[in-house]
């Protein structure tokens, strides 16, 4: 079953609370990865790869520079979960 | 600036090894004679024919954010955590250029290690096999490169004045502070935090050592496995850790007032040329070294009273060490107390260096040299040649200046012999 926007963004908040060390509340759909949440380059591929997992997403590398708010990698999980 | 040929000086120390967290609790066990060796609990282990290894004290996730430390090798983590104690030790609460009175321009980091990120290169590679290309962490190449310890360090303290790693097996964490000396030496940086690291205890490494019979298969009695001088030592107990310490130009730490521990007086180098592995048994090399380093410096060999000596608890390479002191400094070793503190800590290979810079150092600073320990039946040939400080740590000289070397070998016929020596003014 697909999931909804809630259950993505919290997905979203345990999986940046894991790789970057931020508190779950503080991830939010208008946060930007590197300028809020402490998520460089490299740590952002860790969070693509473990959300592609979770949802069951496949996000290509050209996709991911898009990705620049958690709302951006919500809405696009939404767009294209199996 | 310009000036070739400048005194330098220890202003920070730091450490994490079997021991201890820090340099303090480290330095405790080494003059209480306590052994840091135990058996290995792993799963992994139960299969293979060495059993024991000298592990951390304290993690370094129990040190180190959570966040951070899985971007780190454990080597890098090690280091940090060496390098954080050092640089505060040294009396800096920022990094250069952002609080510390230190021109980042003029800071340098040179932390070695001898094998490098090898858990992280092996783990990833398990993770390819098992979960495939995607799963490989992004982390993996700054985690494994060799250089990555000493590229924190220096991302760590603000370091532009350049940042090394030296690597010569286990003789990588001495030939680190032999460069950093060199560097500040001859006008290139004005601080250098340096040392070496390492963390190699993995099913890998601990099996290939133990085909080469290099390690001691003293499984029944971990605690007394590393017994350097014993005449049934059977190899060397492996260890992991880090030691760090803050090099500085004479002038500079007298500016800014720094505690001094002692004067890093110089180093000497050589190569075996001999056999890739096996040390040249009657220790030339060594003393080529230990030459270089009374050809180099203004050392006295009647000054030094104490001797960190590699004694790694090998059948060979213990004897062929203190055969060259003799040779090289003949009725002067008599008053030179060796100690050979790998009979605690285990053999920390690339951060052995680093971690008994610390010791020597500290052992000048308190001018107590700390013990041998598991020598129940002292070599012959050991004692021929050398003053072996057994079971109790020895007081040194409570007057007058006094010198010890850090000696270091590594595989490959590597030699770095590191001289220390009580300051001017203390």
């Amino acid at each position: 079953m697909a999931a909804t926007q809630e259950e993505i963004v919290a997905g979203l908040a345990d999986i940046v609370n894991e790789i970057a060390g931020i508190p779950v509340e503080d991830v939010q759909l208008d946060k930007s990865f590197t300028d809020d949440l402490d998520v460089d380059s490299l740590s952002m591929v860790e969070v693509v790869v473990a959300a592609e997992e979770r949802f069951d997403v496949k996000i290509p590398d050209d996709d991911v520079k898009n990705l620049k708010t958690v709302g951006d990698a919500t809405e696009y999980i939404l767009k294209h979960q199996a | 600036m310009s000036s070739t040929n400048r005194t330098v000086v220890v202003t920070g120390i730091g450490a994490t090894t079997p021991l201890g967290g820090d340099a303090a609790s480290t330095w405790e066990g080494l003059i209480a004679g306590r052994s840091g060796v135990g058996p290995l609990e792993q799963e992994w282990a139960a299969d293979q024919a060495v059993r024991i290894a000298a592990q951390i004290a304290v993690e370094p996730t129990e040190v180190i954010p959570r966040p951070q430390a899985r971007r780190l090798d454990r080597s890098a983590q090690f280091a940090l955590i060496a390098a954080k104690e050092a640089w505060a030790d040294a009396g800096f609460t920022d990094r250069a250029g952002e609080g510390a009175d230190v021109d980042p321009d003029r800071l340098g980091a040179v932390i070695a290690s001898g094998i490098g990120g090898v858990t992280t290169l092996l783990d990833q590679y398990d993770v390819l096999k098992e979960k495939g290309v995607r799963r490989v962490s992004p982390h993996t190449v700054p985690m494994l490169m060799p250089n990555g310890p000493s590229a924190n360090v220096g991302l760590l303290v603000g370091a532009r004045a350049g940042v090394h790693t030296p690597v010569s097996a286990c003789a990588s964490g001495a030939e680190a502070i032999g460069y950093a000396i060199e560097m500040i030496r001859t006008g290139r940086a004005d601080i250098v935090v340096a040392g070496g690291t390492e963390a190699a205890i993995h099913p890998l490494p601990i099996a290939a050592f133990g085909n080469m019979m290099a390690m001691s298969k003293n499984n029944d009695d971990p605690q007394g496995a590393s017994r350097p001088y014993d005449v049934g030592r059977d190899g060397f107990v492996l260890g992991e850790g880090a030691g760090v310490i803050v090099l500085e130009s004479a002038e500079h730490a007298a500016r800014r007032g720094a505690r001094v521990y002692a004067e890093a007086v110089g180093q000497g180098i050589s190569a075996d040329g001999h056999d890739i592995v096996q040390p040249e048994p009657e220790g030339r090399g060594i003393s080529h070294a230990l030459q270089n380093l009374l050809d180099n410096t203004d050392l006295d060999p009647a000054e030094i009273v104490h001797v960190n000596a590699h004694a790694t608890s090998t059948p060979a390479g213990d004897i062929a060490e203190l055969k060259a002191l003799r040779k090289v400094f003949g009725d002067d070793t008599d008053h030179m107390a060796v100690s050979g503190t790998k009979s605690m800590t285990g053999h920390l290979l690339g951060g052995a260096g680093g971690v008994e810079s610390v010791a020597t150092v500290l052992a000048l600073y308190h001018r107590v040299a700390p013990p041998t320990i598991n020598v129940e039946n002292l070599d012959p040939e050991a004692e021929a040649n050398a003053d072996v400080v057994r079971g109790e740590a020895r007081k040194l000289p409570v007057e007058g200046r006094i010198a010890a070397l850090n000696d270091s070998f590594g595989f490959g016929g590597h030699n770095v012999v590191l001289a220390f020596r009580t300051p001017l003014c203390g």
